[in-house]
């Protein structure tokens, strides 16, 4: 029988203190309570907290939409209030904010959608004045590393990275450089990504992304090889407190990791310490990196949060939501060591039964 | 040529890559092939022995034992710092 083995992260560095027997209560709001296909990060990093040595945690969910599963979910947050889009501005987000904490004093607030990000970002202070901290990226950190910017990223960085093209119009689409051989990706800024053999399908997947996400959408080079991806956290200075890679074993229709595998893959996490070293990142992130045949690492993406599936870094030795956590709260945070490689994740789909009642509370009260 | 060191290898014929995630299931024969590699061996001893313990003619094991090698480069699961074989 295989047993996952464990590599050393940083050789040389002792390893993590053993758990706390007085835990420290704290209060955390958590988006991304979609459970679906396409999962949003909150569910696996409230679990995460929940799994905590150090906290012992109350959790707020805070959902925008009335069937997010983890609304619903036993065991994941004990409270769950609905909040506003970001689309209805930062007024209306902070004036729910405020209510929601004058109930419920939250300590740490964790974003997990891409598209809330810019707002929570632009609302640090305000937060900051209601007493709760976040451990979000810098505002030119967030900006620099966009889908849209990735080549310039890549010349600051000397990261290899596809080459890009922005369309803020259909009429672009003819103006991609004749260098862009098919197949091409087209992706939104947020979420979504296609491949297209042909012009027709590129104008077919804008209007498809341009309709979801809005512009621009971003025509990038297709780079041949395997998916595989990296959770980090970074904490400001240029440390890397923590890196799982990750390879997806099985891949929905969606693009989405329903399966997926640890690495031991040192370039992966070297790559990673450079980035974040370089770039100072603050915050947790996921790059998402080809790997060709050649073994060259091509960065597609860098996803500025927690991706879905970091309870696969839990599981293999890495806490990262409970060292963000501490970030957050401004304890000192050792670096993970190790993690064991070889830890498997599988995604599953399970019936929830709920009563008619609590779905009125959510849709009617905003909360339950 | 010898197998990649931190390839994992089961009693059962799984075979697991950490550094691709890759997994495989060899059989019983496969098995036997990739422990032989796993303890450095030589084509020559691996071939002396299996045509030893097996009914079968030299020019059949010798082409379905190079195939099964390539198979094995393939994967990226040889180490490529002891050399590439040359294939008769």
């Amino acid at each position: 029988m295989i047993l996952p083995v464990t590599v050393n992260f940083y050789e040389n560095l002792d390893s993590q203190p053993a758990g706390r027997m007085n835990k420290l209560n704290i209060t955390v709001a958590v988006t991304g309570l979609n459970n679906i296909d396409s999962p949003g990060p909150g569910v696996p990093v409230i679990r995460a907290l929940r799994e905590s040595d150090f906290f012992n945690v109350r959790i707020i969910g805070l959902a925008y939409e009335n069937l997010e599963p983890g609304i619903y979910m036993p065991g994941i947050a004990d409270k769950v209030y609905m909040i506003p889009y970001p689309s209805d501005g930062v007024e209306a987000l902070l004036e729910r904010l405020e209510y929601i904490n004058s109930r419920e004093r939250i300590d740490v607030l964790i974003p997990n959608f891409d598209s809330e990000l810019y707002t929570f970002m632009k609302s640090d202070k305000r937060l900051g004045e209601m007493g709760i901290k976040t451990f979000l990226p810098e505002l030119a950190q967030y900006e620099e590393r966009h889908k849209a910017n990735l080549s310039g990223f890549g010349k600051k960085y000397n990261v290899k990275v596809p080459g890009n093209f922005e369309l803020f119009s259909h009429s672009d689409i003819q103006k991609i450089p004749s260098g862009f051989t098919f197949p091409l990706m087209v992706k939104g800024k947020f979420y979504d990504a296609y491949t297209a053999e042909n012009k027709q399908q590129i104008a077919f997947f804008y209007n498809k992304i341009a309709a979801k996400w809005g512009l621009p959408v971003i025509i990038q080079e297709f780079v041949r090889g395997t998916e595989v991806n990296v959770v980090a956290l970074g904490d400001g200075q240029g440390n890397t407190i923590g890196a799982v890679p990750m390879r997806k074993q099985y891949i929905t229709d969606k693009g989405k990791a329903w399966g997926g595998v640890t690495l031991d893959d040192k370039n992966m996490l070297e790559l990673t310490r450079r980035i974040i070293s370089e770039t100072k990142w603050r915050g947790g992130m996921e790059l998402e990196i080809i790997k060709t045949a050649s073994n060259e690492l091509y960065l597609i993406e860098i996803n500025p949060r927690i991706p879905a599936w970091v309870y696969l870094a839990v599981g293999a030795g890495q806490n990262l939501p409970e060292a963000l956590v501490r970030l957050a709260l401004g304890l000192d945070v050792e670096p993970f060591t190790s993690y064991k490689v070889g830890k498997m994740f599988i995604r599953y789909s399970y019936d929830l039964l709920v009563d008619i009642g609590q779905y009125e509370l959510v849709s009617t009260k905003r909360e339950n | 040529m010898r197998l990649k060191k931190n390839i994992a290898l089961s009693e059962t014929g799984f075979v697991f890559d950490p550094n691709t995630g890759d997994s495989f299931s060899l059989n019983r024969i496969g098995l036997e092939i990739v422990e032989k590699l796993r303890h450095d061996k030589t084509d020559q001893e691996i071939l002396n022995e299996l045509l030893e313990n097996y009914e079968i003619d030299k020019a059949s094991l010798d082409k379905y034992y190079f195939d099964f090698v390539s198979t094995l480069q393939y994967y990226q699961l040889i180490d490529d710092t002891t050399g590439h074989r040359e294939f008769l």
